[in-house]
């Protein structure tokens, strides 16, 4: 131990109080950023899969204009035998072909303007989480049954149950009048009220025959089971369709709220942070300034026997720094057990249900506990400590050995 | 007691001086304490302001803070759920404050078809003039003209629909939706009017004819689907709404905001525990601070505190001496962080932009702009907060101050 550091670790317990109180200001802010940061990306997460999983996916292959406006006519030619091109090429076997229609669903007593989703139904369940949230009855079988599967509360609004009917209107790809019956045989509860109003998924090629589309699709969709998979999942497949008139679009194209409400709250929280971090620093500042003016004479008589004043503000750093680095140990492991126990038990999230349902979140959230949630806020707080003891250190060296000595 | 009142006098200046013997340290402790108020109301007011407009918003979109409907309307909103135009003790209250505008409006869900498309919408029949005295803002017709009369023949759509069905003014589109019998009820209708909304999922949702050529369309006589009433102030709801409730009876069902729009209600519930936590949060890492500085204070002044009180002052006033210090530095800080808030955020209130993060905000039901609003509850809210906590963070440091035995403290260096 070089006689530095033992002068700097025994001056700050010179006045164990006033260093406990420091750091005890550091592990309070800290364990709050790791539980507050990990609790954010943890509901991102939520956000993410909530909106996504549904239906999105994570990748879309689409014609181009599609996505700026869904037109019937803007179609994927030939869709499912390149659903299965890509799934051969990719080696993803989440990939699924779709078609959707606006149309006028009727049963007996009632009649309601829907969207009407062709899908798959052998590949659907991989992209989609839909598919295993049957209530009642059960999911689509074969591909080109008269079966359709419909949210709770669609149904509840039609008045129908497993068995009944659905008498659907529309127009097909070319103009053409569309319409069909269908047997409802399964009914999805997503618990989130908005998908299940809307609801109504039938077989792909029964789609297609009702709407004219012969082997057109709307969009082929791509899940991945990590984020990172999609840049590089996109540009290989946009390269495999080369020049033609179709585009793959990645969830932030397809879902720009998303991206943007993520940003949004990420930068009201960053605000918050910041001023917890700033009364920090101010914390650190008052008691270096404090213990290095109460020191005057010990630091006159230190200079008077050679010591230089840029040693002694590295002293001051490194006293501070070492209360810092205890500040973000205890924090980090205070923060940390908590956010893990939470993160294994879950927070219960009833109280805001009806205001996180519109992000799509239910149920409990797991904070998630990584490298960054662990130590990016800390880290801060811990820069933030040393900024603040900059100007205690930088007065050392206006300090006059002779009045120094002399001062109470 | 009457040799208590000079007392006081000299403990406060005693105080006061104290404080300002070490003017460094009580400075950087009232910067703290003045950037933690200041950031306390801040953070409140921008809540307050995102919520109020979500709210705001979202009651525009309703519409109304209270609304009559058909027992049955709310789960099954069909045209056979309808109820009769106010009329009676209803219409008397309805035309007499708090209330300040209602409309008596059909809402049914209906299909619309062009040429070229055809989408599932809410079909409006409205009176116009109803209409505005709710709030819809004849400034948001972008092309062509609002209603003119209940007896309107035309259809006024959102610009999004308009641009999904491909169609535009003066074209005739179809609107299909059932009557009370359940056949199916369609009219061909021109397009006279277009407007633009807040929120694209209301151009893409309302459709507005007029009540009566509804009415007929739909086969109901003088029926309507809700009532819809608003009294300006949407915190003001619960003070009236049980009135309407009492002049509309039991057969029918009033419900106010708070139970219509659940999203709108917990938004309002997360705001205020969002202003406490926020408050209490910055105040505990404030409260180090706090605390560290009246310890130091007292820690340096051992020799003095044994002073005074082998001279006779009591243990208790020596308590209440540093806590007066606390009460100063606190009520300093306040005060400045009161005012540093104030200064801020007035100049903020005409809104912020935040239109780049358009898409992310409608998620939440909000516009692109943020209007902090400074509220005096929130001031309130703060200064108790920093007050009783902060008082309760210095008895601790006080109370130790006055437990010194007199010739110990003296003897110490």
């Amino acid at each position: 131990m070089s006689v530095t550091l033992r002068l700097a670790w025994r001056n700050l317990w010179r006045h164990g109080r006033r260093t406990w109180l420091t750091v005890g200001a550091m592990v309070f802010c800290n364990s709050l950023l790791v539980f507050l940061i990990s609790s954010q990306l943890g509901s991102y997460a939520m956000m993410i899969d909530g909106t996504l999983g549904f239906l999105t996916g994570h990748l879309q292959v689409q014609e181009q204009r599609y996505n700026e406006e869904s037109k019937m006519r803007y179609t994927v030619p030939d869709g499912i035998a390149v659903a299965k091109a890509l799934r051969d090429s990719t080696g993803n076997p989440a990939i699924a072909a779709r078609g959707s229609a606006f149309a006028l669903a009727s049963s007996e007593d009632r009649s309601f303007g829907i969207q009407i989703l062709g899908v798959q139904p052998q590949f659907e369940s991989a992209v989609s989480t839909l598919p295993g949230l049957i209530d009642q009855g059960r999911y689509l079988q074969s591909s080109d049954a008269a079966e359709i599967v419909i949210g709770t509360v669609l149904a509840r609004n039609l008045k129908i149950g497993v068995g009944d009917e659905i008498t659907f209107l529309g127009s097909g790809r070319d103009d053409s009048f569309a319409a069909g019956i269908a047997t409802v045989v399964g009914i999805i509860n997503s618990g989130i009220t908005d998908v299940d109003r809307a609801i109504a998924e039938i077989p792909l090629n029964y789609f297609q025959s009702i709407f004219a589309m012969e082997d057109d699709v709307h969009s082929i969709v791509v899940k991945v089971d990590d984020l990172d998979k999609v840049a590089p999942l996109k540009k290989q497949i946009q390269s495999q369709l080369g020049d033609s008139s179709l585009t793959v679009l990645d969830w932030n194209q397809l879902q720009p709220g998303l991206g943007q409400a993520i940003q949004a709250d990420m930068f009201s929280s960053f605000l918050t942070y910041a001023v917890l971090i700033v009364l920090v620093a101010f914390s650190v500042l008052n008691t270096q300034l404090m213990s290095v003016l109460e020191r005057t004479r010990e630091f006159g008589v230190m200079t008077a026997l050679g010591v230089r004043p840029g040693q002694l503000g590295r002293l001051v750093l490194l006293e501070t720094a070492i209360m810092s680095s205890l500040g973000l140990l205890l924090g980090c492991v205070a923060g940390g057990l908590l956010t893990a126990y939470l993160a294994h038990t879950g927070i219960s999230l009833d109280a805001m249900k009806e205001a996180l349902e519109r992000y799509n979140i239910e149920g409990r959230l797991y904070p998630q506990l990584s490298i960054i949630s662990l130590f990016g806020g800390p880290l801060i707080v811990f820069v933030g400590g040393m900024l603040a003891a900059i100007y205690p250190a930088l007065r050392l060296h206006t300090l006059q050995p002779v009045a120094a000595m002399r001062a109470v | 007691m009457a040799d208590h009142q000079p007392a006081a006098g000299i403990l406060f200046t005693l105080a006061w001086r104290n404080l300002w013997r070490n003017h460094r340290r009580t400075l950087i402790m009232l910067i703290a304490i003045v950037i933690g108020v200041w950031a306390m109301i801040l953070f409140s007011s921008l809540m307050a302001g995102m919520v109020d407009e979500m709210v705001r918003g979202g009651l525009r979109t309703l519409p109304g803070e209270v609304q009559i409907h058909h027992p049955d309307y709310r789960d099954d909103p069909s045209i056979a759920n309808s109820i009769d135009a106010p009329q009676g003790a209803l219409l008397e209250r309805l035309n007499n404050p708090p209330v300040t505008g209602w409309a008596a409006r059909i809402k049914v869900p209906a299909m619309i078809s062009s040429e070229r498309a055809n989408r599932g919408i809410q079909l409006l029949g409205v009176d116009p003039a109803q209409e505005v005295s709710l709030g819809f803002d004849p400034t948001n017709i972008v092309e062509g003209r609002f209603l003119e009369g209940p007896d309107d023949k035309g259809l006024v759509i959102g610009r999004k629909l308009a641009e999904r069905l491909e169609t535009r003014l003066g074209k005739r589109v179809v609107i299909m939706s059932q009557d009370p019998d359940n056949n199916v009820a369609d009219r061909g209708i021109r397009v006279v009017g277009i407007y633009q909304a807040r929120l694209q999922a209301t151009e893409e949702l309302n459709v507005y004819g007029g009540l009566e050529t509804l009415q007929k369309m739909l086969n109901v006589d003088n029926q309507v689907s809700e009532i819809a009433i608003t009294g300006d102030d949407f915190r003001q709801v619960a003070s009236w709404w049980p009135q309407i409730q009492q002049a509309t009876g039991p057969e029918l069902e009033t419900v106010p905001w708070m139970e219509l729009d659940g999203y709108l209600e917990s938004m309002m519930k997360m705001q205020t525990s969002f202003n406490v936590i926020i408050t209490v949060v910055i105040f505990l890492t404030l409260s180090f601070g706090l605390v560290n500085t009246l310890v130091m204070a007292v820690f340096e002044r051992v020799r003095e505190i044994g002073l005074m009180m082998a001279l006779g002052m009591r243990p208790g006033w020596i308590m209440y001496q540093v806590l007066l210090e606390s009460i100063i530095l606190l009520g300093l800080g306040l005060l400045l962080g009161n005012l540093l808030a104030v200064a801020t955020i007035l100049p903020l209130e005409d809104g912020i932009d935040i239109s780049a993060l358009a898409k992310g905000l409608e998620m939440a039901g909000m516009g692109s702009t943020l209007y902090p609003s400074l509220r005096l509850s929130d001031m309130v809210l703060s200064t108790v907060v920093v007050l009783v906590l902060g008082l309760l963070a210095s008895l601790l440091p006080a109370w130790r101050a006055s437990r010194y035995n007199p010739i110990q403290a003296l003897a110490r260096t």
